[in-house]
């Protein structure tokens, strides 16, 4: 974890939601590093957190939510574009709406949607608003941008790209509209590509197209992806590293291999045990994780997820929150099964 | 993992699940919210809402002369007095120094030498007292027992000192009494002329929605057609088209249909896209699944489920149909004299003389605004609160 | 694996369902949406039918046309009742179905938007019970806590709303609600797939374990393979409003017959970082169901199309006993499959 070579390094994140009938934690301290040309995965089921930590990257949190302590340190782009020189800023410090934010979002940062139809404003073609998009963040003629649009398009794949360029939203099929706004974001070049669950909203086959051209795309530009699924199977596919992420906290980090094939978290145990998987054994019963995830309202007290699992310490895992510390080499797990120590109330 | 791992962990069947209910509320509340109907919930967010909440108390008051607008009168409201005009209003004090005992100031009357008119003036120094639950006229409470008390009179029943809350008008009407009985009127005509709209909507809307075809292409021709005509000649018309020799009553009634009938259609809509949206919802789906009977899907499983955005609309309504009842009656085309309603008293007010001379005659005109504010306030709170599933 | 007693429950023999396009002031038919387009299967007494395909295949269609929630264009659905008679479902009328309504039920996907928010626990349970004759409260009562204990949940529940509950608790509300009529025929719309990961698993569990106690028989309607292969007996394909393939589940994943099957089972990422998959990448789009190509449906996708693909539409035959595809080329053909 070191902090002169991250691209995008996150320290204790809090994002909370002031609302009518009390505050919801969504991101209770979240600490985490993405390094330049990394692949990493955050994996979590409904009111994890993670599509939240990301807007708060991207500091496009909606009210009532709200960033109330943490870092998020970006690495900004310096005009000689060498990587040593390059100023480290802290996001939180900006306004959201700064010139500043503005010119990282979407430039240094972009993100691909989960619904690819909501992101085009179906009274514009598509190749008008990608070449707005670039026009905002380059210093290009209108002439030059069409042309890096153009590009875009024949790098995600998309055929006959000047027909479609001039389409609008809703007469591409899923698949091509999912490329179109992978090539929206990619048009400014960014250093990082959020894709929040992609090919959620895709099927299987369109899925593989999409998975493919993101592995390939960041292959040749070596730009680091944050990619945040549920889907266990897109993550093991995906991920170099990986996050487990569960009720706003971070479970367990570590390297897809470590995740997949010596997870030390109970939570990542379970939800492997429990999904079923295409090459195992059919209609056996599958171990479960019993109850379901509590309302954020309600979280628990002490580790979030003592409730739900086995090995839980009672008196200790019911009582105080485990930090997150590195186990063995390179894998970092928040669980008292392993250490004592606990964050700081 | 291989196999064996999976199947020796623990199976078998679930264990009842004990972790927190996903409720919204703290876990105190959590089985009150629990077993709270959709009703309880609509309330529960009503409630938050200060502003609808006031002007609901507003409507339970207004709500309460119509039943009883007698006690509230001072006087009887057909009581002309020629000599007694234009008297003007007379505050209403509740203190005498420090001693709880209300009275207003009297009233002295002067011939105006030119005009040869009476000019009434407050006298400030003269006091007449006041009591509550006094003895007056005789009334009927809602048709069924007589009684004389009323909420406010003279300490003396038989004394020539009237009250004039809000003065009288050129025949010596008292004013507040006038308006104790057109509150009755223009409240009623908005409340049963709404319910009928509600009747017609639902019944066509939902016709319309739920069997389609051309039953729904027909329908929705006639609500177009009924929404392109002018309103203002359509109740020209039809007010025209009542016989003059009707009672009060009768005209009370017709001009209720009549409004009904030209304010369903914005209802009749409204219902008509909630059954093509409910149509489509899993839970009736699954009702048609289970065999219930076409009506049962309907009046079990699919108007509940919008029957408080009905109430919300039709408060949002009921404004307008007071405003139409008044403006139909202010031209003399709806309900007439000796009737009364808010739009019949402020005829009394429609040259600038009388304005000049007896200003205290606009007040129905700020019952109106009262009543049209109150009721888009609390039709707004409903409307806010009647889907507490939204989020 | 499959039940002993293999009768048939349910037959579908060449069921259609068309959507007319249309067009114009005159509401003119121009033409067909061919959701489902001439498809035929059985369903065995007490097996897991899987019914997949990607969105817009037609699969929702057809298992809603089973259920008659969809009055089909043309077919015949032949379905054995209690009573051992053959009837056509899709020749009856709405008062023809209602005494053979309780016999079949179905799962929704939305926990959601399955449940009356309107309506406590014990009606919604015991609105089915209701309806067929039932009446008598306090049976009702006895039974609907006898039915929530069954899936799980506390029979104290019953007063609650179905706001006071979680996903996976909805989606056992809804199984419950299916169950109370004693059903013999399921239709399951995707009963998982809108639930977390960590609750899906509850959810199958259950099914399973009802399907033994009750011997229940279900039309299991997904796209994700994985759970498919887990509870499925036997697994039927779509693809444009067609079955390509069916066959056991075991066979149908070890060595599928039709290309796109196999292209889907590729395309399925596997929870396992060391084994490497989607490195055969299926090309092009799903070709509208208004406007189908020619010949094979998935001719211009599939690397395997000779010229008979086409032009001929290929007719859906038994290859080996059980194992049923529409492909020119499935004999000879040797497709990859999923090493079990």
């Amino acid at each position: 974890m070191n902090n002169q070579t991250a691209l995008l390094s996150v320290r204790d994140l809090q994002v909370h939601f002031l609302m009518d009938e009390g505050v919801v934690k969504a991101v209770d301290g979240v600490t985490f590093d993405v390094h330049a040309g990394q692949i990493f995965g955050i994996v979590g089921e409904s009111g994890c957190g993670k599509s939240v930590t990301m807007k708060a990257v991207l500091r496009i949190v909606e009210p009532p939510g709200k960033i109330v302590g943490g870092e998020i340190l970006w690495r900004h782009r310096s005009k000689q574009d060498g990587s040593a020189g390059d100023p480290v800023v802290d996001l939180v410090k900006f306004d959201a709406n700064s010139k500043a934010m503005r010119d990282i979002r979407g430039a240094e940062i972009a993100l691909i949607p989960q619904e690819p139809m909501a992101s085009f404003s179906p009274v514009h073609t598509i190749g008008d608003q990608i070449i707005e998009a670039i026009l905002l963040h380059q210093d290009v003629s209108k002439r030059a941008a069409r042309q890096i649009a153009l590009q875009m398009f024949k790098d995600v794949g998309i055929p006959i790209p000047e027909q479609r360029l001039d389409e609008y939203s809703w007469q591409l099929s899923g698949g091509l509209r999912q490329r179109a706004i992978i090539a929206m974001a990619l048009s400014c070049n960014p250093r990082l590509l959020i894709a929040d669950e992609p090919t959620t909203a895709v099927d299987v086959t369109t899925q593989a197209q999409v998975l493919r051209l993101l592995r390939r795309l960041q292959a040749q530009r070596n730009a680091a992806i944050i990619f945040i699924t549920h889907d266990l199977g897109v993550i093991a596919q995906m991920a170099d590293y990986v996050m487990v992420m569960y009720l706003g906290l971070v479970m367990e980090q570590g390297t897809v291999n470590d995740i997949f094939h010596a997870p030390k978290h109970p939570y990542t145990q379970a939800l492997l045990r429990s999904i079923p998987t295409i090459t195992m054994t059919p209609r056996i019963s599958l171990p479960t994780i019993s109850g379901s995830i509590p309302h954020p309202f309600n979280k628990p007290r002490g580790c979030p997820f003592h409730p739900r699992c086995e090995k839980a310490i009672t008196g200790k895992c019911d009582a105080r929150t485990p930090a997150l510390q590195l186990i063995g080499e390179k894998q970092l797990v928040s669980c008292f099964l392993y250490h004592d120590a606990e964050v700081a109330a | 993992m291989t196999n064996d791992e999976m199947t020796s962990a623990k199976t078998k069947n679930d264990p009842v699940e004990e972790v927190p209910l996903g409720s919204v509320f703290a876990a105190k509340a959590e089985e009150r919210v629990s077993v709270a109907s959709n009703w309880k919930l609509v309330w529960w967010r009503f409630r938050k809402n200060k502003l609808a909440v006031i002007s609901a108390l507003v409507l339970i008051a207004f709500y309460i002369i119509v039943l009883v607008p007698d006690f509230f009168a001072t006087q009887d409201p057909e009581a002309t007095e020629a000599k007694l005009a234009f008297i003007p209003t007379q505050g209403l004090n509740l203190f005498d120094g420090t001693n709880f005992s209300p009275w207003v100031p009297a009233v002295v009357g002067k011939r105006n030498p030119v005009t040869l008119r009476m000019e009434f003036k407050i006298d400030e120094t003269k006091k007449v007292p006041i009591r509550f639950f006094t003895e007056g006229f005789k009334y009927k409470v809602l048709g069924l027992f007589e009684t004389n008390i009323h909420l406010i009179g003279p300490q003396d029943p038989k004394s020539a000192d009237w009250i004039y809350l809000f003065g009288t008008d050129r025949l010596g009407r008292d004013q507040w009494s006038r308006m104790m009985y057109g509150t009755r009127t223009s409240m009623t005509v908005g409340l049963v002329s709404v319910i009928l709209s509600v009747i017609f909507g639902v019944l066509l809307g939902g016709i319309s929605g739920y069997f389609g075809g051309w039953l729904d292409l027909i329908i929705q021709r006639l609500i177009e057609l009924l929404q392109s005509l002018p309103t203002i000649p359509i109740w020209l018309a039809m007010t025209a088209a009542l016989p003059q020799d009707w009672r009060p009553e009768q005209v009370f009634f017709a001009i209720t249909i009549i409004l009904a009938f030209i304010g369903w259609t914005t209802l009749g809509r409204e219902v008509r896209g909630r059954f093509l949206s409910l149509r489509e919802e899993d839970f009736v789906l699954a009702a048609d699944l289970a065999g219930c009977s076409r009506f049962r899907i309907i009046t079990r499983h699919m108007v509940p489920s919008f029957m408080s955005h009905i109430i919300a609309s039709s408060t949002l309504a009921i404004p307008v149909m007071i405003i139409s009842e008044t403006s139909l009656s202010f031209l003399g085309l709806g309900i007439r004299p000796p009737a009364i309603s808010w739009g019949v008293l402020l005829q009394e007010a429609q040259n600038i003389q009388t304005l000049a001379l007896a200003p205290w005659l606009l007040s129905p005109g700020i019952a109106v605004i009262i009543a049209v504010l109150a009721f888009n306030l609390v039709g707004d709170g409903l409307r806010d609160a009647a889907d507490p599933y939204g989020h | 694996m499959t039940n002993a007693n293999d009768s048939h429950l349910l037959e579908v023999r060449n069921l259609k369902k068309y959507f007319p396009i249309r067009k114009g002031f005159f509401r003119k038919t121009v033409g067909n949406v061919r959701a489902v387009d001439d498809v035929s299967f059985f369903i065995n007494e007490g097996e897991t039918l899987g019914l997949v395909g990607e969105s817009g295949c037609g699969k929702t269609t057809a298992s809603r046309c089973i259920l008659r929630a969809l009055a089909p264009t043309s077919g015949e659905m032949i379905f054995w009742t209690k009573e051992g008679q053959a009837v056509d479902l899709a020749k009856l009328n709405r008062r023809g179905l209602r005494p053979l309504r309780p016999q079949m039920q179905m799962i929704f996907q939305d926990p959601y938007g399955s449940l009356n928010p309107r309506m406590t626990l014990f009606d919604i349970v015991g609105e089915p019970m209701y309806v067929n004759g039932m009446t008598n409260r306090k049976e009702r009562v006895e039974r609907v806590a006898e039915l929530l204990r069954l899936v799980g949940l506390r029979p104290e529940y019953m007063q609650r709303y179905p706001h006071a509950f979680s996903g996976g608790q909805r989606q056992r509300i809804g199984i419950a609600r299916a169950l109370s009529v004693n059903p013999r025929l399921v239709v399951a719309d995707e009963p998982v797939s809108a639930l977390d990961v960590s609750v899906q698993a509850q959810i199958l569990n259950l099914m399973l374990d009802l399907q033994k106690r009750l011997n229940l028989t279900y039309l299991f309607v997904a796209h994700n393979l994985s759970v498919v292969k887990h509870i499925c007996d036997r697994v039927a394909v779509m693809y444009v409003g067609k079955l390509v393939e069916m066959a056991p589940t075991n066979e149908l994943y070890r060595a599928p017959q039709h290309p796109y099957t196999a292209a889907l089972m590729a395309a399925v990422p596997v929870a396992d970082p060391r084994v490497k998959t989607g490195n055969v990448e299926l090309k092009g789009e799903v070709p509208s169901p208004a406007n189908p190509p020619p010949g094979c449906y998935f001719h211009p996708r599939c690397e395997y199309a000779v010229d008979v693909c086409r032009t001929q539409p290929p007719e859906f035959r038994e290859i080996t006993p059980g194992h049923f595809v529409s492909c020119h080329r499935a004999d000879e053909l040797k497709l990859p499959g999923v090493a079990l």
